[in-house]
């Protein structure tokens, strides 16, 4: 198991350095989280009626002597709905910092790109499921397993990372999620994850500054798409469905700066599926050209609003077209995704009201997801939200879930 | 012809009687409040007391250097401790002068760096009775500065500046200021809404001379209107401590180095 090689790396090399260290740089945080969300329209699929209900603890060690630094973040948790307790190692690295570089390695959470809950750039792991059912924001990304190394001369900086060990995208389940399945009579499936050898290590590259005023960032990864594709056994019978993860290279740049009173974004990404560059195995995805275009404003006191606009245009959409096989689910050579985010603080920022929704103008489906969040002490917050789906197409991205509505909840002692 | 000119001068004197004028008193007080050194550190503790006395703490390090002269551009960095859900969280401001600011955030539960909107900057600091304005400074051709009078205040010789801004957009009508005669720190402030009531109060409470800067070591922002109080304290404050440039940038910003956050 690779989590339990990890975990024992991670130990023995805190052990190792807080022998070493002095109290004064060491410091344990964390919290005790309950999360609990309900269906509000229809049980699930498996006849359960929460999407989630866990109680968590969340330990946070840090320990640092520079040019050291050592963080380890562990979920210890139990869930109700499947009546499991489980241990999470969320993150677990150490730094080495110089004044022209540093590193990290280990299991980290990285985040790139401009966008809001939409990501082009952003090619690392993610947890859609950890979004739809209601769970606090940080659990929508998940950590690499791999080498971080940043360097930073005076004209620009660079991120360096390689991946050696695949993590896929975690979606919603068939037993907690009514959701749209292509072949729900084939049941025979077999998923097959990029095989560990180095020349599979992912590499992503960004470099960043300053131009005119905007942070202006290049990026470039190669891997392989998170989201795996399905290829049946036969296409006019099929028996069996292999899910693998098709080869990507990803091209792309964004751009975030000060410009009509607000905060203008823009971010663009080629997807390079490198298994289909004619476009004509329709097993594969074609290859894209991605856009974000954002812009955050605020309009009074502590009241800001946000709006993207998204586009997946696919290149070589004739030949999609031409191979596809009969009753196959056709695409849209342009899909697009409009979002909308309003952010009111009010109680001197202990209370915060949002209301967040994406709406795709080609599909016409639409997730909204209204939240409050009241901060009752310095420690202790609660959050209660929504999430409501729906569309007229159940094949759709939001479309499908139309039945997993739900209502949510979260309560955060934090210490 | 006399007789005029005395009338005159009577009538003039007033405004323009007092050896400087109000831009000039508020220019040398923006400089002494917020310009002091070429660089400067705090380990900042705030208590944000409510109505019924209920308190909540935001404890954060400040950084700020300065480039070029007294009331130009200048960077600041901060970094919190408390409360909880805001720990490690890092913001970065590049102040200019008479434009908007350029703020950055860093969400450290998911390793994120976001730039966001600045234009509003009557907004609350991290919840408390601060402005965003009260931290770090508000352009001075924005409002109208007169002397009004000069009066001792907690035995100290003052110029009282009224301050009215020229854009009616504010949340507040004019400002009344006591500043220091020798040191130029503003010892009081009283914010006056539209109807003609206290709205905010300023007071400094302590100053301590650092490194022979005179320093606001502990203030008070009290909300007459709403009866909320924010209490802010200097647990340690430093000058000239040679911050190097890289700090304000977005790598310290999700990585700070200990040795300028503690």
């Amino acid at each position: 198991m690779m989590i339990n090689r990890v975990f024992v790396y991670i130990f023995i090399g805190m052990g190792l350095f807080i022998s070493t260290a002095t109290a004064s740089e060491i410091s344990l945080h964390g919290f005790l989280q309950g999360n609990y969300s309900v269906d509000t329209a229809y049980s699930n699929p498996n006849g359960g009626d929460f999407k989630r209900a866990e109680e968590r603890l969340q330990l946070k060690l840090d320990a640092s002597k520079d040019p050291f630094h050592i963080f380890v973040k562990t979920d210890a948790l139990y869930d109700h709905v499947d009546n499991k307790a489980r241990l999470e190692l969320r993150e677990g690295y150490f730094d080495f910092r110089s004044s022209a570089w540093d590193v990290r390695l280990g299991r980290q959470i990285i985040t790139w790109g401009v966008g809001d809950l939409v990501f082009i750039n952003d090619v690392f792991p993610k947890d859609f499921e950890a979004f739809f059912s209601g769970r606090p924001l940080e659990y929508l990304k998940k950590g690499v397993d791999g080498a971080k190394i940043g360097i930073y001369p005076a004209f620009a900086s660079f991120d360096i990372i390689a991946i050696p060990f695949f993590t896929p995208n975690h979606y919603p389940g068939p037993q907690r999620f009514w959701m749209f399945d292509p072949m729900p009579d084939v049941t025979d499936r077999e998923t097959t994850e990029p095989s560990k050898t180095p020349g599979n290590t992912e590499l992503a590259i960004r470099a960043y500054r300053d131009v005119a005023g905007f942070d202006t960032s290049l990026y470039l990864y190669r891997g392989f798409y998170r989201q795996p594709s399905a290829m049946p056994n036969d296409t006019a019978m099929p028996s069996k469905l292999f899910l693998s993860y098709p080869k990507l290279s990803v091209y792309g740049a964004s751009f975030q700066g000060r410009a009509l009173d607000g905060i203008l974004s823009l971010e663009m990404g080629y997807y390079d599926f490198r298994q289909d560059r004619s476009g004509s195995d329709p097993f594969i995805p074609n290859s894209q050209t991605r856009t974000i275009l954002g812009y955050q404003r605020q309009m009074w006191d502590d009241f800001s609003v946000s709006i993207q606009f998204y586009t997946q245009y696919m290149h070589n959409y004739s030949e999609y077209v031409e191979n596809l096989p009969e009753g196959f689910t056709q695409e849209k050579r342009l899909y697009s995704l409009a979002s909308l985010r309003l952010t009111q603080l009010l109680a001197h920022q202990t209370l915060k009201l949002s209301f967040f929704s994406f709406w795709s103008p080609s599909d016409g489906d639409y997730i909204i997801n209204p939240e409050a969040r009241y901060n009752f002490t310095d420690h202790v917050w609660g959050a209660i939200g929504a999430n409501i789906f729906g569309g007229p197409n159940k094949s759709t991205q939001f479309g499908q879930f139309d039945k997993n509505d739900n209502v949510y909840v979260q309560v955060r002692y934090e210490f | 012809m006399r007789w005029i000119i005395i009338v005159l001068s009577l009538m003039v004197f007033p405004v323009t009687g007092f050896a400087q004028s109000g831009d000039e008193v508020i220019k040398k007080s923006q400089d002494a409040f917020f310009y002091p050194g070429k660089d400067f550190k705090a380990r900042v503790m705030m208590k944000l007391i409510g109505k019924g006395g209920q308190e909540r703490i935001r404890e954060l390090t400040m950084l700020r250097k300065n480039y070029g002269e007294a009331g130009g551009e200048q960077k600041i960095f901060m970094y919190f401790f408390q409360p909880t859900d805001v720990k490690d969280m890092t913001f970065m401001v590049y102040k200019y002068p008479a434009r908007d600011d350029d703020r950055w955030l860093f969400v450290p539960a998911i390793n994120m760096v976001r730039r966001i909107a600045a234009q509003d900057k009557s907004s609350s600091f991290a919840g408390s009775d601060f402005t965003y304005e009260d931290v770090s400074g508000r352009d001075i051709q924005d409002d109208a500065h007169a002397v009004t009078k000069e009066e001792a205040f907690n035995n100290r010789d003052c110029y009282v500046i009224k301050s009215t801004p020229k854009a009616g957009d504010m949340n507040y009508d004019y400002k009344l200021s006591w500043i220091d005669k020798g040191n130029y720190l503003p010892l009081k402030e009283e914010y006056y809404n539209k109807k003609g009531e206290l709205d905010r109060l300023y007071t400094s409470d302590e100053i301590k001379e650092v490194k022979g800067f005179p320093t606001i070591t502990k203030r008070t922002m009290k909300n007459h209107q709403s009866g909320h109080t924010t209490e802010v304290k200097y647990l340690s404050v430093d000058y000239n401590i040679d911050i190097d440039d890289s700090l304000f940038s977005e790598r310290y910003l999700r990585q700070p180095l200990k040795k300028w956050t503690e």
